[in-house]
């Protein structure tokens, strides 16, 4: 659901059928009928943007059949636990909404707690104030015939589906839900994989073999990226970046107060904080000095991609590094993106190619080049087989890429050009006096004086020392706070644990259990396979089923043993307190239902998308009422009466991406060459568009020329009695390269998820036309 | 190279040319001799297999990368990772062409204010003004207190992109943008 694997994960699908020839079952969920959805046993398809009203309706009807693991969802989330006064939900808003502001007050949404601090439970769930029966309660309103009028879904489709997932609930059984961007790039795309998780953890299907919610990566490195705080929001490892705007971040000890929960294994946070401050200022980070807190930046503001660009649209920004990234093909409404970059001084852009955006000022890109000023720099980037480095895939399994050729031409790795440019400032600051050089010029960087830097350096700082004998760390649970200890990325601590021993390294590709595979490669955190491996045994320990035990008490041994590294503290037996804390992770040890943590609400609620062609039938809001909506030019909405077609983007199996790796080469170009848009019969009839036909697709945000291509993949929907119809087009297109096409993000528009900021590319609207 | 290859059978028969010989053979009419003559011209004989991971989609394909007389002259599925066996997709099997394509950029390209041309430019010139611009930029948008808060940012420069770069790559250029300073700091996971 939200993901077509066949497609764009295609050897991940060769798993997929291979569960198939071993009694699986498979569904697909999809606007279009995919190559996936051709292979599944069970169809259904919905239209875009209404999966929280296709996944609320699989809620209510796992509750009402009683179609839910009772002794995991009482043991292992938060159903038990009793929700403070202060919650109520109407009419669409949840308890605590400003309308001026587009701000909930999360405070009132909080779990009702004992003297001790505890949480208030009631075992039976049967207490009102239950997070259970408030669940219940919220989803009575998602029956089928209602779903089915939002969603497009016939109903018969709806209860096939129902049905065959929520026997998963069975002990013995796993399901597993894998999604994409047709998930996430959504208004409501948190609360989508939210709605994911509920449903799972009403199954028993985290934790286990076959189970969980699996996020289907689209790029070869986005998990490590994303690990190593590629993102302005998090550190490396998810620790939160430390802000202006929030008081208690002013020192190091009130962050780490404000920032790390009492209980769970968040709460050695301020080891992971100071580990890190240790790796990347080294001597220069004392107890004197808070460790160098303060030489990290503090924002002020959410610097998210949308508001990147708006700020560069604005002349606001004045430089840009842009390390292998085509935003002006990929990045929403792309059209005024690329605008914004002719505000930039100075742009350097490191790629294999010359994209889409590193040509951004050409007259191919429609600019006049007279006109703009910036400075370009392109520097040429080595291929992955060019040079030596780790990445992590979508299992979290860390492995070694090595070299196998010299770069073609004059290349060079990013490793090598970002460690050169650290060094040529290192030089052009060095003496410096003035207290805004003090923060560079106490950045540890001792990687070699010369052009390339020893990445064993880079990778065995990433894991951590011991100061005080300068031995590697062997993992987490060595980390200190004190500043006797270093780790740049405390997720991965333990892949170098000793001389000579970088365990992405490694290649023993004997099953070790589970599929497993613990000995090739390694996978964060502390070589772990299946997260909330916990989950796969009862509370006293014992595995649910045969079938699936991962892992269990070993009472004679004291220790938790099995096919995995336990997601657990090893020796805490199941008696003791704690010790069925499943979801260690969380404050109180269990999974949540209810997540308070969300900021747009503590339950997933079906919101219609920026552009939708129908009224929200499940209450009067339409929008998530907690997405940041922008002004301007950066707010060109399109309404139903002018565009009244829903319009989505995917990707082709040839294609990658923006197209700036597959599109250069010669045979990828020759199989995908055209850009086109995919429509049904019945609607290329209401337009008389014919196969083949040149169209012309346009939204509030531009207009793009393509091929029609006509198929039966996509049917009208039936929305709340009338009809609806979707096309879909691939993004992988732009005007370089062998393939070349129109781009279809300058149709998408400029708002993003209330809680992540991706934007909504997966449902806009849109109208079609022949061209000529 | 620094990895010990598991060699199972298919792949010893391959590097040690009797896969080749083996087709040989049957082209030939079993002339033992022709055969191994041929074998001498199989692109693959003697070439130099180095295991790296697919830079596509998450999955994380293994990938073995053939090199011969500076060329990659054939990839295929790495038979002993467990995640694909031996499979690619379209994208994973065309890997070389990303050595071979004309289209790859081998000179730095520097594109001055107003002009509609690249000049080619040396590595030294090009890092040498990057990095000036990147302290100018700096210099002249540091900020080291708001309202009486230590903040040490720049808000003028952004860094976007490196959802295909190494992790030991993304950890430098998380470190080095932090380390200047830099907010606007984002990637390919947000789109």
């Amino acid at each position: 659901m939200g993901a077509n694997p066949a497609e764009n994960h295609p050897i991940s699908f060769r798993w997929l059928t291979k569960a198939k020839e071993n009694g699986g079952k498979i569904i697909s969920v999809d606007p279009r009928y995919t190559r996936t959805s051709a292979v599944s046993d069970i169809y259904a398809p919905l239209r875009s943007g209404t999966d929280i009203a296709f996944m609320g309706g699989m809620i209510k009807y796992a509750i009402d059949n009683n179609l839910f693991h009772k002794d995991y969802v009482v043991n292992y989330t938060n159903a038990s636990f009793i929700v403070a006064d202060g919650f109520d939900f109407n009419d669409g808003l949840f308890s605590g909404y400003d309308e001026a502001t587009r701000t909930y007050d999360n405070t009132k949404w909080t779990i009702a707690t004992n003297e001790d601090g505890t949480p208030k439970k009631d075992p039976s769930l049967q207490n009102p104030k239950s997070v259970f029966q408030l669940m219940k309660k919220h989803y009575s309103r998602y029956d089928v015939d209602t779903v089915s009028g939002v969603t497009g879904t016939p109903k018969k489709d709806l209860l096939k589906v129902y049905e065959a997932f929520c026997a998963t609930s069975k002990v013995g059984k796993a399901g597993t839900i894998l999604y994409a961007m047709g998930t996430t790039q959504h208004t409501v795309g948190s609360q989508n994989v939210r709605a994911f998780a509920i449903i799972q953890m009403l199954l028993g299907n985290i934790g286990l073999p076959g189970g969980g919610i699996n996020a289907m990566r689209g790029e070869s490195n986005v998990q490590g990226s994303t690990d190593f705080g590629l993102l302005w929001d998090n550190l490396t490892g998810y620790l939160g970046a430390p802000k202006a705007t929030v008081p208690e971040h002013a020192t190091l000890a009130t962050y780490l107060a404000k920032e790390t929960p009492p209980t769970g294994f968040w709460s050695n946070k301020p080891k992971f904080v100071v580990s890190l401050l240790k790796a990347w200022y080294g001597k220069n980070a004392t107890k004197d000095n808070e460790f160098g807190y303060h030489f990290l930046p503090k924002g002020n503001k959410n610097y998210s991609h949308i508001n990147l660009f708006k700020a560069m649209y604005n002349n606001e920004l004045d430089g840009a590094f842009l390390w292998g990234t085509n935003p002006v093909v990929g990045g929403p409404n792309a059209g005024k993106e690329k605008e914004a970059l002719g505000n930039l001084k100075w742009m350097v852009a490191v790629d294999l190619w010359e994209t889409e955006t590193a040509a951004f000022w050409k007259k191919e890109a429609g600019s006049d080049p007279s006109k703009i000023n910036t400075e370009v720099f392109l520097l040429p980037a080595s291929a992955s087989f060019e040079k030596e480095g780790s990445i992590s895939n979508s299992s979290r399994w860390m492995q070694y890429r090595w070299k196998a050729i010299d770069s073609r031409g004059e290349a060079r790795p990013d490793l090598d050009i970002i460690h050169e440019l650290a060094l040529k400032l290192k030089k052009l600051y060095a003496n410096s006096p003035k207290s805004a050089d003090q923060p560079f010029l106490a950045l540890d960087w001792n990687y070699g004086t010369g052009e390339v830097p020893d990445i064993d350096a880079i990778a065995k700082e990433i894991n951590g020392y011991d100061l005080k004998t300068g031995k590697l760390l062997p993992g987490i649970a060595a980390l200190l706070d004190d500043g006797t200890t270093s780790s740049g990325n405390w997720i991965y601590s333990g892949f170098y644990p000793e001389e000579g021993k970088n365990l992405s390294k490694r290649r023993d590709n004997k099953d070790t259990g589970n599929a497993n595979f613990l000995n090739w490669s390694f996978a964060w955190p502390a070589n772990r396979r299946i997260l909330y491996n916990r989950a796969s045994a009862d509370p006293s320990g014992k595995p649910w089923s045969k079938e699936k035990a991962v892992i269990w008490w070993d009472g004679a041994a004291k220790s938790w043993v099995g096919n995995d590294v336990p997601d657990f503290k090893a020796i805490l037996s199941p008696s003791e307190p704690g010790g069925t804390g499943a979801f260690m992770m969380n404050k109180d040890g269990v999974g949540l239902l209810f997540a308070p943590t969300m900021k747009d609400g503590p339950f997933p609620e079906h919101y219609e998308p920026f552009e939708s062609p129908a009224k929200n039938t499940l209450s009067s809001v339409e929008l998530n009422p907690a997405v940041v909506i922008n002004d301007g030019d950066f707010n060109k909405k399109g309404y139903k009466v002018d565009y009244p077609i829903v319009a989505t983007t995917y990707r082709v199996s040839e294609h990658w991406q923006s197209g700036s790796m597959t599109r250069n080469q010669e045979w990828l170009s020759e199989i995908a060459r055209y850009m086109f848009v995919e429509l049904s019969e019945e609607l290329a009839k209401e337009k008389g568009i014919n196969n083949k036909d040149k169209i012309i697709v346009e939204s509030a945000r531009g207009k793009i020329k393509a091929y029609a291509m006509v198929t039966k993949r996509y049917k009208p929907f039936t929305v709340n009695g009338k009809k609806v119809h979707q096309v879909g087009m691939p993004w992988n297109f732009g005007f370089k390269g062998y393939a070349t096409g129109d781009i279809a993000n300058r149709l998408t528009p400029h708002i993003g998820d209330a809680n992540t900021m991706i934007p909504e590319y997966k449902a806009f609207l849109c109208d079609i036309r022949r061209a000529d | 190279m620094m990895v010990e290859l598991n060699l199972n059978r298919r792949q010893f028969l391959k590097l040690s040319g009797a896969t080749a010989a083996t087709l040989a053979v049957v082209e030939l009419g079993f002339n033992e001799k022709k055969a191994y003559a041929n074998a001498k011209n199989f692109k693959i004989a003697k070439a130099t297999v180095t295991p790296t991971v697919c830079c596509f989609c998450g999955v994380g394909c293994g990938i073995l990368v053939h090199t011969k007389n500076n060329t990659v002259v054939y990839t295929e599925g790495d038979p002993d990772n467990p995640i694909n066996e031996g499979k690619l997709c379209s994208k994973g099997t065309t890997l070389r062409q990303l050595y071979t394509s004309e289209k790859r950029m081998t000179k730095p390209l520097y594109r001055a204010p107003g002009s509609t041309e690249w000049e080619e430019k040396e590595w030294e010139w090009m890092l040498d003004t990057i990095a000036k611009r990147t302290k100018e930029t700096r210099d002249a948008s540091f900020v080291v207190k708001e309202n009486g808060l230590t903040v040490n940012k720049t808000e003028k420069i952004a860094s976007l992109g490196g959802a295909a770069l190494d992790n030991e790559e993304t950890y430098l250029v998380s470190k080095l943008m932090r380390g200047l300073g830099v907010t606007y700091l984002e990637h390919q996971a947000r789109i």
